[in-house]
This record gives structure tokens, sequence and C-alpha cells, in this order.
């Protein structure tokens, strides 16, 4: 199948290198403490932050350092066809782990010892480039808590068809089986926390998709921090004096 | 762009807008760049001496921030204020919270921080004002004092050199807070004051302002020390507070304590600071336009108070000048 024409367009009209819309919303769970949702294009993801709050299980209670937990979920109208997924799959659970591991990276977590953080990630919308999505969602809503971060951690995905590297693949680009890089990056620090790949690929041609990933990330990092910035001050001057 | 889940008509929404607009021309003039977000680098001046305080970090040599903010500077020291997160203590704070456990002479209080604080037997002033060692059967009277799910009023005591949290209660006006409402806002918009209890005699109300954004509105009592039961005595005394208890509230009252308790959410909705005569100003104004109660939440109140809110900082403004 030809994912980019020869005119140099992908299905979804999209240029190699473009990315697809993103939007932020910042607050949109009242209970939680930190909460947002997170576009890229069609795929919608919502993020809801519990804490640092006491440890629920005693057990898990760590001394020195907080405990950090995440649930991803799909909903079930999120894809094309309605499916019933049994909650804790196998792909839920890995995806689960990766959001763990990348945003336990970043946050500075010897600052609230023997406390818990609950992330929930859930898709409302899939198309593609939900784990990406999922960790932007998750950085958005850990700093609505107030919860100090080393960075922020940004996520985008790229990918390599008809010998053309494309940047946030959609589900159709997703589902023909090529490469998919999944990087995540703190931009300021500049270092790589995530970075996987289910395929094979030439070295050389690998590094330019993961250095057009690495783009992508930092394009969103400039969005992501537009909006909290933004949010801040609108925090800030409606509390007034 | 935290957005109010309202539905407004389009007029509201324009009304509402420029209420907002007038805020931000008010206040952005006094720091409009001091706002930061995470990993933004803190301006400083390496010259002078540097004392890094909360909310940021040393990177290459750069002062960055890591969480969203305000920076303050007070002479050395350089910090970033966050604004919305979870209660961070103070000692002294006047806190309000609920019981989640009793256990082995203390009680465990949910009061917004990372992890419970505790409120030990012993930091309580025993009913009776007598001074003594708790006893065993003290001990075990510790539910007739607070159960599970009470509501409690107490203040910062100490952080223990592990990091928990101790309360203490030791006077009449803290103790168990009956008959009300509780309210949860985010602990910004609750100021540090002189005075966190109120008294709002026109209502016969009791206002407590939590430092940790537990805000209690509940029917007022004049000394809070009857409601503890006297430990030391035998049963049948234990249950005069009980009868007490059960006095019925009347209805004019239950009608005030949601008025106030709607002026409360609608001023955190809002995001604006919250302190007691600004509470009453929201009451006020929702008793001269004639709204309900039940109403107090509608969108058409809220635009009200935004605007009367740019209405009076502007004053307070020129008052200034």
């Amino acid at each position: 199948m030809e994912y980019v024409s020869p005119e140099g367009l992908r299905l979804d009209g999209r240029r190699p290198m473009e990315m697809r819309q993103l939007r932020a919303e910042i607050g949109t769970v009242a209970k939680a403490n930190g909460s947002a949702v997170f576009e890229m294009g069609n795929t919608k993801v919502i993020a809801a932050v519990y804490g640092p709050r006491e440890v629920q299980n005693r057990s898990q209670q760590i001394n020195d350092q907080a405990l950090v937990r995440c649930e991803y979920s799909m909903a079930n109208f999120s894809t094309g066809d309605r499916m019933r997924k049994p909650k804790g799959d196998r792909r839920s659970t890995e995806i689960s782990l990766v959001i763990r591991q990348t945003m336990e990276a970043c946050i500075l977590t010897h600052l609230m010892p023997r406390s818990q953080i609950d992330i929930f990630v859930q898709v409302l919308q899939a198309d593609g480039g939900t784990r990406s999505a999922c960790i932007n969602a998750a950085t958005l809503a850990l700093a609505d808590a107030g919860i100090p971060m080393r960075d922020i951690v940004t996520s985008c995905s790229a990918g390599y068809l008809n010998s053309t590297p494309l940047l946030d693949l959609n589900y159709i680009e997703d589902s023909a089986g090529g490469p998919d890089v999944t990087v995540g990056i703190l931009p300021k620090l500049d270092k790589v926390t995530l970075l996987q790949m289910d395929a094979k690929l030439p070295v050389d041609i690998f590094e330019t998709v993961m250095g057009l990933a690495i783009e992508g990330c930092k394009a969103i990092a400039n969005y992501i921090r537009e909006v909290l910035l933004e949010n801040t001050k609108q925090l800030e001057y409606r509390r007034g004096l | 762009m935290r957005g109010l889940q309202l539905p407004l008509s389009q007029t509201q929404r324009i009304r509402l807008q420029r209420a907002l607009e007038k805020l931000q021309s008010l206040s952005c003039k006094a720091n409009s760049d001091a706002s930061v977000t995470v990993a933004d680098t803190i301006p400083v001046n390496y010259e002078d001496a540097l004392l890094k305080g909360h909310g940021t970090t040393d990177l290459n040599g750069d002062l960055v921030a890591t969480v969203c903010g305000v920076v303050e500077r007070i002479n050395k020291l350089v910090y970033v204020r966050a604004l919305r997160a979870r209660y961070k203590p103070e000692v002294g704070d006047i806190v309000v919270g609920r019981v989640v456990e009793v256990s082995q002479k203390r009680w465990r209080l949910e009061i917004n921080f990372s992890l419970d604080a505790i409120l030990m037997l012993s930091s309580m002033n025993m009913p009776d004002g007598i001074q003594r060692r708790r006893t065993a059967l003290d001990e075990l009277n510790m539910r007739g004092i607070f159960e599970e799910n009470d509501v409690v009023c107490a203040e910062v005591r100490n952080f223990q050199h592990d990091g928990s949290l101790q309360l203490q209660a030791r006077s009449q006006k803290y103790g168990k807070l009956e008959k009300g409402q509780l309210l949860i806002v985010d602990p910004y918009l609750v100021k540090k004051s002189k005075q966190h209890f109120h008294h709002l005699e026109q209502f016969g109300i009791d206002l407590v302002l939590g430092r940790n954004g537990f805000i209690w509105v509940g029917e007022h009592v004049e000394a809070r020390d009857s409601m503890v039961v006297d430990q030391a005595n035998s049963s049948e005394q234990s249950m005069v507070p009980e009868e007490k208890n059960k006095t019925h509230t009347p209805l004019e009252m239950r009608q005030n304590i949601c008025r106030i308790a709607n002026a409360v959410r609608v001023l955190s909705t809002l995001g604006f600071s919250i302190d007691a005569d600004l509470i009453l100003e929201t009451v006020e104004l929702s008793s001269t336009v004639k709204i309900d109660i039940h109403d107090m939440l509608g969108s058409e109140f809220h635009v009200l108070v935004a605007e009367r809110e740019a209405e009076r900082r502007s004053l307070v403004g020129k008052r200034k000048r």
C-alpha cells in the first residue's frame, strides 16, 4: 500500500515531517489533585493525578521516596470496533509500566518520602500514538498537581514507511506493520527516558527516524510549556493579592 | 486554561471574559514575568550569595524551577511558590481534618498533606481541664472523643524527625466540628491571617478557614469543650452530650449554612482567594439579587461574582494609589 503519495503527502494529507494538531486542557477532573486532557489529532487522552498521599498498602511504602503508580486503560468506545477488553490485559499492563517508569524518572520522588502518587490515564479516542499522548497528558497532570519534577517529559513517535521517515504516525500508518519508534525525552536536560521500537531498522535510518521523533518531542514540549505558563498566570491573577 | 465547566449563554460568556480580563489587567502590572513553569530557568544574579528554596534545583549552575508557580525573592532566598498543590504544613497553622483511623493513643487525620497527620491523645486538652497522665481507660474511651469520619479542627504542632506531622488541640476552640458542612478548596486560596475562626453573628454560624483548604461552615456553638465527653466519669454522664446532639437545627439555620457554603463553592470554582470578608460579601450579593440557594451554583451567579470581584479589586487598587 502506498502511504506517501508521489506528491509527498500522507494518507491524512500531512507532509512526512508534519505533526498532527495538538490541543491540551488542564483541570478537567474536579476531584483530582491534577488533571489534563491531551489531544494529538484524533487521539484523545485524559489523565488524572492523585497525591502525594498516604500509602494505601503499607507493605509497599518506601522510606526514602514516593511510590509512583500508574494505571492505563482504554475506553471501550475509543476504537473503531467496540471491543470489551478485559481489564489488565498484557498490552495495558505493559503501557502502564512504561508510563510509570518514564514519569518516575522525572518526578523528584525523594522530596515526598513515604507517600504515594497515583496516575490514571485513559484513552478516549485511539488513533495511533496513544503511548506518546498518554505520557504527554500525564506530564501536564503532574505539573498541574504541583508535584516537583526535574523536567517535563514529552513523547512522540516516528516511523519509516515507503522509504520515508514519517513523524507522528496515525492508526492506519501504525497498523501498516512498519517500524514504529516511540521516544520520550527530557527537553531541558536533553536526555532520553524512553525509546521503544518493535521492528528492525538499519542503524543509519534508525538515527534519522529517532532524530525526527526527538524534533517532534521538542515541538510538543514547547506547546506544553506554553499551556502550563498560561495556566499558572491565570491562576495567579484570579487569586489576586 | 482551567475552563469553567458551566453552561454559559453568549452574553454571560462575554461578561465573564470581560471581568476576567479586567482582573488580569489589574494584577499583571505588578509581576508579569514572575510566573514560571517546570524546568524554566530563574534569572538570578550570581554575584550575590544565593539560597535555593523550595521548588528550585540546580542544573549545570543554573537555577531551575521544579514546579509551576510564582518566583518569590526574600533577601538571599529564592523560591517558587507553587499554586495548585497539596497542603504544605507550617507549625502553628490551623487545619481542619477528617479522622481516618483511631489507633494506639492517637488519631490519624486526613488533612490533604502527603501523609496523614497524627493527633496524639496526650496533645488533647482533657475535658475536665485537669493536667494528668492519660490512663489506659482514657485510651479505651478514645472513640468517645473522636470517631472515624469525624471532622476535627486542630493546630499543627511540629514535624517529627521521621517527617510525620503532629497536631495538637490544646484549647477550647479546637475539637470536633458538628452540624455543618465541610468544603474542600485548593489550599493556595486560603491566606494565612490572624483569625481563622469566624463567628458570623448575623447568621449564628461558625466559619473555620483551615489553612489546608478544608473549610467548615457550621452552626455556632458556645464552648466547644462541652462536646467532648468526660472520660474519667461513668457512662450515664456521657449520655448527656449525646442527647444534646440530637437537638434540632432549625430550617433557617440550615439554609444559612447552605448559602455560605455555596458562596465558598462559587469563589473556589472561580479561583478567587477566600477570606471571611469576601465570603460575607458574596453572601450579601446573593441575598441582594434575591437568588435562591440552589441557583447560586448556576452560571449567572458565577458571572455576577466575577464582575463584582473585578470592580472591588479595581477600587482597592485606586485607593492604594
